[in-house]
C-alpha cells in the first residue's frame, strides 16, 4: 500500500513513505479504547433496544418473536403511558423556570461583591453534592404532614397544614421544591462564572454615564448573559425530562400516579411487569420526544444567533 | 460557549480562583444591605434542610417522633441514632462500594476520553470527521433510555451482580471527550514540534507534553465524572441486587423500608452518606467549583 505514496515525487513523502498510513493507524489506535466501550455499552444497547421494542420479549423468557410495531401501537393507546409522559413534561415546564430564575438571582446577588464569597457559594451549591436518596430522605421528613418542619412553620403562621406528598394537587410542586433546592446550585455556578467573565470596562463606562446598579444589570449583565442563559435553559430542559430518582424515592409516582414520570413507567413495565419489549418501545417513544425537543431547541437557537 | 479559565491552557495551570469577585471593597449602600439581606435569607433557607436533619439525627427516636415539633428536644441531644446505624447498618460498606466504583469509572473515563480526544485534536486520519460527528450526536442519548437493553446485555454477559455491571456502562461521556478536545486544540502545536523532530512517538508526545499541560482540564473532568458516578442512582439500582455491592445512594433507598419510622436513624444515615463529598468539597472548594463551571455547560 505504500507504493502509491512512493510514486509521488513530493520530498516529504519520500522521506516518510508511510506517514498517511501511520496517521490513520495511530488515529484509530488512540480512538480504539473509547470506541470499544462506546460500541459495546452505547451503540449496541441503542440498536438492540430498538430490536427488543419489536419483540414480545419478557424477563420470564416468553415470546422472543418479532411482532412488528405492535408494542408501539399498544403504547400509543396506553393511557398510563400518556399520563406519565404528561407528568414528565409538566415537571419539566414547572421546574425549569424556577431552576433558571433562582440561579440567576443567586449569581447576581453574589456578583455585586458580597463579603465571604465562599460561605454563600457553599450554602447554595452544597446540596448539588448530595445523592438523590439523601435529598429525598431530607424532604420526605420535612414534608411529613404531622411531624414535618414545613407544616409546623405553616401552622405557626396560622396557615392550614398541607398534605404535600400525599395530595395529588400538591405532590408535583413538592417535588419541584426539593429539586430546586437540590440542583439550582449547578445553574448558579454556571451563571456566576459567566457573570464574572463580563469585562469590567462595560460597567465602568456605564457608571460614568450614571447608570445605577439596576440599569447596569438589565442593560449590561442580562444581555451579555444571553448565550449562557440559552445554554442553561437547554441543559435544564434535558435534565428535567429525565426526572426519576426524587419522584420514585419520595412518592413512588403517587398519589394515584399523579407524579409518575415516564422513566418510572419504563422502569416498572420492564422490571415489575417483566415486559422488556414493551418497555423498550416506550423508551424509544421517550427518546423520540427528546430528539424532537433537542432539534427544536437547536433550530430556535440557530435562528436567534443567525 | 468558551469558558473563561480555559482559553489559555498554559496560563490556567497557575491562575488561582477563576471566580474571584470583581471589586472586593465597596461602600455599604442601601442597595448592598438589601442584597446581603436577600442573599442571607436564601442561604438560611438552603441550610435549613441540613440543620433540621442534623437536629433530628441527634434526638432520641421518641423525641424525633413527638408531635411537638421542636429544634431542642426535651430529653437532650444524643448520638444513639448514629451508634445504631453503625451497628446494624451497612453504611461503611456502601461508602466503600461507592468509592471504588466511582474511582474506577473516573479513571477509565479519563484514560479513554483523553486518548480519543487527542486523536480528534491532533492526528489527521481517515474517518475522523465521521467519528467526531457520531460522538457529538451521541450526547443526545439520555441514559434512562438505555436501561432496558443494558440490563438485558448485562444478563447475557453474566455481569449482573458484579461491580463491573455498575462500572462499565458509566464510562462513556461523549460531552467530556468534546471538552478535552477543545482544550487540546488550544495547546500551541510548537510545543510538540521539537519532540516530533526528535522522532518521539505519538504516545510519548501525548503522555509527556499534552497531558502535563492539561492537568486543570483533566482535574475538572475527573471531578465532574466522579460526582456524577458517586451520586448516580438509577443504573446502580438496576444493575445490582446483591446487598454486598450496593452503592451509597442505592443502599440508602433500602433503609427507608428497613427502618420505617425511625426518623433519627433515617437522618443519621442520610447525613453519614452526605458527609464524604461535603468534606471533600470543604477542602477543595475552589477546584470543584472551577471544575464544575468549566465542564458544566458541555456536560450532562
Amino acid at each position: 500500500m505504500s507504493t502509491s505514496t512512493l510514486s509521488r515525487p513530493r520530498p516529504e513523502n519520500l522521506r516518510k513513505p508511510t506517514s498517511r498510513t501511520r496517521s490513520n493507524l495511530s488515529g484509530w489506535g488512540f480512538a480504539t479504547p473509547f470506541l470499544v466501550f462506546f460500541l459495546v455499552f452505547l451503540v449496541w444497547p441503542i440498536l438492540y433496544g430498538f430490536y427488543m421494542s419489536l419483540t414480545g420479549k419478557s424477563l420470564t423468557g416468553a415470546n422472543d418473536n418479532l411482532i412488528g410495531f405492535a408494542n408501539y401501537a399498544e403504547a400509543l393507546a396506553d393511557a398510563d403511558m400518556w399520563r406519565s409522559l404528561g407528568n414528565t413534561l409538566y415537571f419539566t415546564v414547572i421546574s425549569t423556570v424556577p431552576l433558571v430564575l433562582v440561579a440567576l438571582v443567586m449569581a447576581a446577588l453574589l456578583n455585586i461583591g458580597l463579603p465571604a464569597q465562599w460561605l454563600w457559594r457553599l450554602s447554595y451549591f452544597a446540596p448539588y453534592l448530595l445523592a438523590s436518596t439523601v435529598v429525598s430522605l431530607f424532604f420526605t421528613w420535612m414534608y411529613n404532614p404531622q411531624l414535618g418542619l414545613i407544616n409546623e412553620f405553616l401552622t405557626g403562621l396560622g396557615l392550614p397544614r398541607v398534605a404535600w406528598l400525599n395530595d395529588p394537587n400538591v405532590a408535583m410542586w413538592a417535588i419541584v421544591i426539593a429539586t430546586l433546592w437540590w440542583t439550582v446550585g449547578f445553574n448558579f455556578l454556571l451563571y456566576l462564572a459567566a457573570m464574572q467573565n463580563i469585562p469590567a470596562q462595560h460597567y465602568e463606562a456605564a457608571s460614568l454615564d450614571g447608570a445605577g446598579a439596576w440599569r447596569q444589570f438589565f442593560s449590561i449583565t442580562l444581555p451579555q448573559l444571553t448565550p449562557t442563559t440559552v445554554m442553561i435553559v437547554l441543559l435544564q430542559i434535558l435534565a428535567s425530562l429525565k426526572i426519576f430518582d426524587q419522584v420514585y424515592q419520595m412518592t413512588a409516582g403517587g398519589p394515584g400516579g399523579s407524579t409518575r414520570p415516564v422513566v418510572q413507567y419504563i422502569f416498572e413495565t420492564g422490571f415489575t411487569g417483566y415486559r422488556l419489549g414493551y418497555s423498550a418501545a416506550i423508551s424509544y417513544i421517550f427518546f423520540g420526544l427528546i430528539v424532537v425537543i433537542s432539534v427544536m431547541q437547536f433550530v430556535i437557537t440557530r435562528r436567534r444567533s443567525a | 460557549m468558551a469558558i473563561p479559565t480555559l482559553t489559555r491552557p498554559a496560563a490556567s495551570t497557575t491562575t488561582g480562583d477563576s471566580l474571584k469577585i470583581r471589586q472586593p471593597r465597596k461602600k455599604l449602600t442601601v442597595g448592598r444591605i438589601a442584597a446581603i439581606t436577600v442573599a442571607a435569607l436564601i442561604a438560611v433557607l438552603w441550610l435549613i434542610p441540613f440543620a433540621w436533619a442534623t437536629a433530628t439525627a441527634f434526638k432520641t427516636e421518641t423525641d424525633a417522633a413527638a408531635p411537638d415539633v421542636t429544634w431542642l428536644p426535651p430529653s437532650g441531644f444524643t448520638t444513639d441514632a448514629f451508634v445504631k446505624v453503625f451497628q446494624d447498618g451497612n453504611i461503611p460498606l456502601w461508602t466503600w462500594n461507592s468509592l471504588y466504583t466511582s474511582a474506577a469509572i473516573t479513571a477509565i473515563t479519563l484514560v479513554i476520553s483523553a486518548l480519543v480526544a487527542y486523536a480528534l485534536s491532533r492526528i489527521d486520519f481517515k474517518g475522523k470527521k465521521v467519528l467526531m460527528t457520531v460522538i457529538i450526536a451521541s450526547i443526545i442519548i439520555p441514559p434512562p433510555v438505555l436501561i432496558i437493553p443494558l440490563f438485558y446485555q448485562m444478563l447475557a454477559l453474566n455481569l449482573i451482580d458484579t461491580s463491573w455491571a455498575i462500572i462499565l456502562p458509566q464510562v462513556i461521556h461523549p460531552a467530556m471527550v468534546f471538552v478535552l478536545k477543545k482544550f487540546f486544540d488550544q495547546i500551541p502545536r510548537e510545543l510538540e514540534e521539537a519532540a516530533v523532530m526528535d522522532g518521539a512517538s505519538r504516545l510519548r508526545i501525548f503522555t509527556q507534553i499534552i497531558l502535563p499541560l492539561s492537568r486543570p482540564i483533566l482535574a475538572a473532568v475527573a471531578i465532574f465524572v466522579f460526582i456524577g458516578a458517586w451520586n448516580n442512582f438509577l443504573w446502580p439500582f438496576i444493575a445490582t441486587n446483591d446487598g454486598n455491592l450496593l452503592t451509597l445512594p442505592v443502599g440508602l433507598q433500602t433503609i427507608k423500608s428497613a427502618y420505617g419510622i425511625q426518623y433519627a436513624q433515617n437522618m443519621a444515615s442520610a447525613l453519614l452518606a452526605a458527609l464524604p463529598l461535603i468534606v471533600v468539597f470543604l477542602f477543595f472548594q475552589r477546584q470543584i467549583i472551577k471544575g464544575v463551571a468549566t465542564t458544566g455547560l458541555a456536560g450532562t
